[in-house]
């Protein structure tokens, strides 16, 4: 699984970790992410990341 | 007016005395711009003041350095109180260039008609050498917006700090030192609760990366600059981060036909005990700026309001968005309230507090007009409920030893 970069604060979504905090498993792909989740740092829609290639 | 940081260093800002709210967040002490010049064979001016005020900061760059021998202008954070008078210092200073990060430049081209600014963008590790001085750069995104940056000067251990450790505090003298130390660190509190609370987690990797430097002296952009009590302001970071939880019961609470208030003041006397710091805050004499900051330390919190057309007050709505919005983490705490002929406001205060992800310590606690006896002892006893909580919460944030 993919992890993404807010394009707007730097935060990285780690599918690994999931965002707990927000009541976001760890394993949750980002694709799989609600559609209303918002960056836990910066409040932008999931519209706003990138992939990050590795 | 200019103040000495270091030879060739000097706070060239604009102190506030008479601002008292800023943006919503009630500033009592007033506050301060700092910008901050450094002349070297190349010479740099670090961010800017208020829009309003870049006539004092113009003046006070005069008094030290012709304005046409200014090389660069770094803007460490584009919000307008920092951000304002670049655009007039890029008028008044033909050779300048700015030297910013590429989200902050989108950010000032968002304000302002940047179309025939010189720029030179930086990031982290990048360095501008200025001859003596070397300025290195950090970016902090969300300490306090995306684009937000700290500038370092090695030479010195200097570290602008941008809004990181700032103050809304209005004085005379520049340095910790000058002024009262706990009102200073009252006020870096109030700044901490009401500015970027919410924004723990940046704020640790930003003190991380900090913590590999070596700093002698930190300037920030509001208020006064830390030199002799780096390791107080530090310490309390530490803790503010992580909104670490004190021995401490907070209840907040709005009235109508005093109700409400003397449910409130019952909770607050059961919660009055040993060991225990209990706040009472009636919102509409307090504010916001004052739940914010008391809730950055509380442990335990209730918050009460009377039913006003089947919800809550609107003040209490109001104060509860702002607290949802600054995200305080690690709190618990219940509702209570008293209702006349339809219940609903303790109901809605009580979602507020969910959404804003406390634990819930019970159901709401609610009366019909006036709270009989036994009402009010149910509401000293949900008090002592809170203290009992607030000690094992803080206890549990303690290190181990």
């Amino acid at each position: 699984m993919k992890k993404y970069e807010c394009n707007v604060c730097g935060y990285i979504y780690d599918p690994e970790q999931g965002d707990p905090d927000n009541g976001v498993e760890a394993g949750t792909a980002f694709e799989d992410l609600p559609d209303d989740w918002v960056c836990p740092e910066c409040f932008v829609g999931k519209d706003e990341f990138s992939p990050v290639e590795e | 007016m200019t103040t000495s940081l270091f030879a060739n260093i000097d706070w060239v800002g604009y102190v506030d005395w008479t601002i008292r709210d800023f943006h919503g967040y009630h500033t009592s002490r007033g506050s301060s711009y700092n910008s901050y010049l450094v002349r070297d064979t190349k010479s740099a001016l670090i961010d800017t003041v208020k829009a309003s005020y870049a006539c004092h900061l113009l003046k006070s760059v005069r008094e030290l350095l012709p304005l046409d021998k200014l090389d660069y202008l770094v803007v460490n954070h584009a919000e307008p109180d920092h951000g304002g008078s670049v655009a007039a210092v890029v008028k008044a200073c033909p050779q300048v260039t700015v030297v910013t990060n590429k989200k902050c430049q989108a950010i000032l081209s968002g304000y302002h008609d940047t179309s025939d600014w010189n720029w030179q963008l930086v990031g982290t590790g990048d360095t501008l050498e200025l001859g003596n001085r070397t300025l290195t750069f950090l970016e902090t995104p969300m300490v306090h917006w995306p684009d937000s940056m700290m500038t370092y000067v090695p030479q010195d251990g200097l570290l602008f700090s941008m809004d990181g450790f700032g103050q809304h505090y209005a004085s005379g003298n520049r340095f910790d030192d000058e002024e009262p130390l706990e009102t200073v660190l009252g006020e870096a509190k109030t700044y901490y609760a009401n500015i970027i609370m919410w924004a723990g987690k940046p704020i640790q990797r930003a003190l991380e990366a900090a913590s590999k430097l070596d700093i002698k002296m930190i300037a920030p952009s509001h208020g006064t600059i830390w030199r002799s009590h780096m390791d107080r302001i530090l310490a309390a970071y530490q803790d503010w981060v992580v909104c670490k939880p004190s021995p401490k019961v907070l209840v907040v609470y709005d009235t109508m036909w005093e109700s409400t208030a003397m449910m409130a003041r019952a909770i607050w006397e059961g919660a009055s005990q040993p060991g225990i710091t209990a706040k009472l805050l009636y919102i509409r004499a307090g504010g916001y700026t004052e739940l914010a900051t008391e809730t950055l330390d509380a442990a335990t919190i209730a918050v009460g309001s009377p039913t006003l057309n089947g919800g809550m007050m609107p003040v209490i709505g109001g104060g509860l968005t702002y607290l949802k919005g600054l995200r305080p983490i690690c709190k618990a705490g219940f509702s209570f309230g008293s209702y006349g002929w339809s219940k609903g406001g303790a109901a809605a205060v009580q979602r507020e507090l969910e959404e804003t992800k406390f634990e819930i310590l019970r159901e709401p606690l609610e009366c019909q007009y006036r709270p009989t006896p036994e009402v009010l002892q149910e509401c000293r006893d949900a008090g002592k409920m809170l203290a009992d909580k607030a000690l094992s919460l803080a206890c549990a944030a303690e290190p181990k030893s």
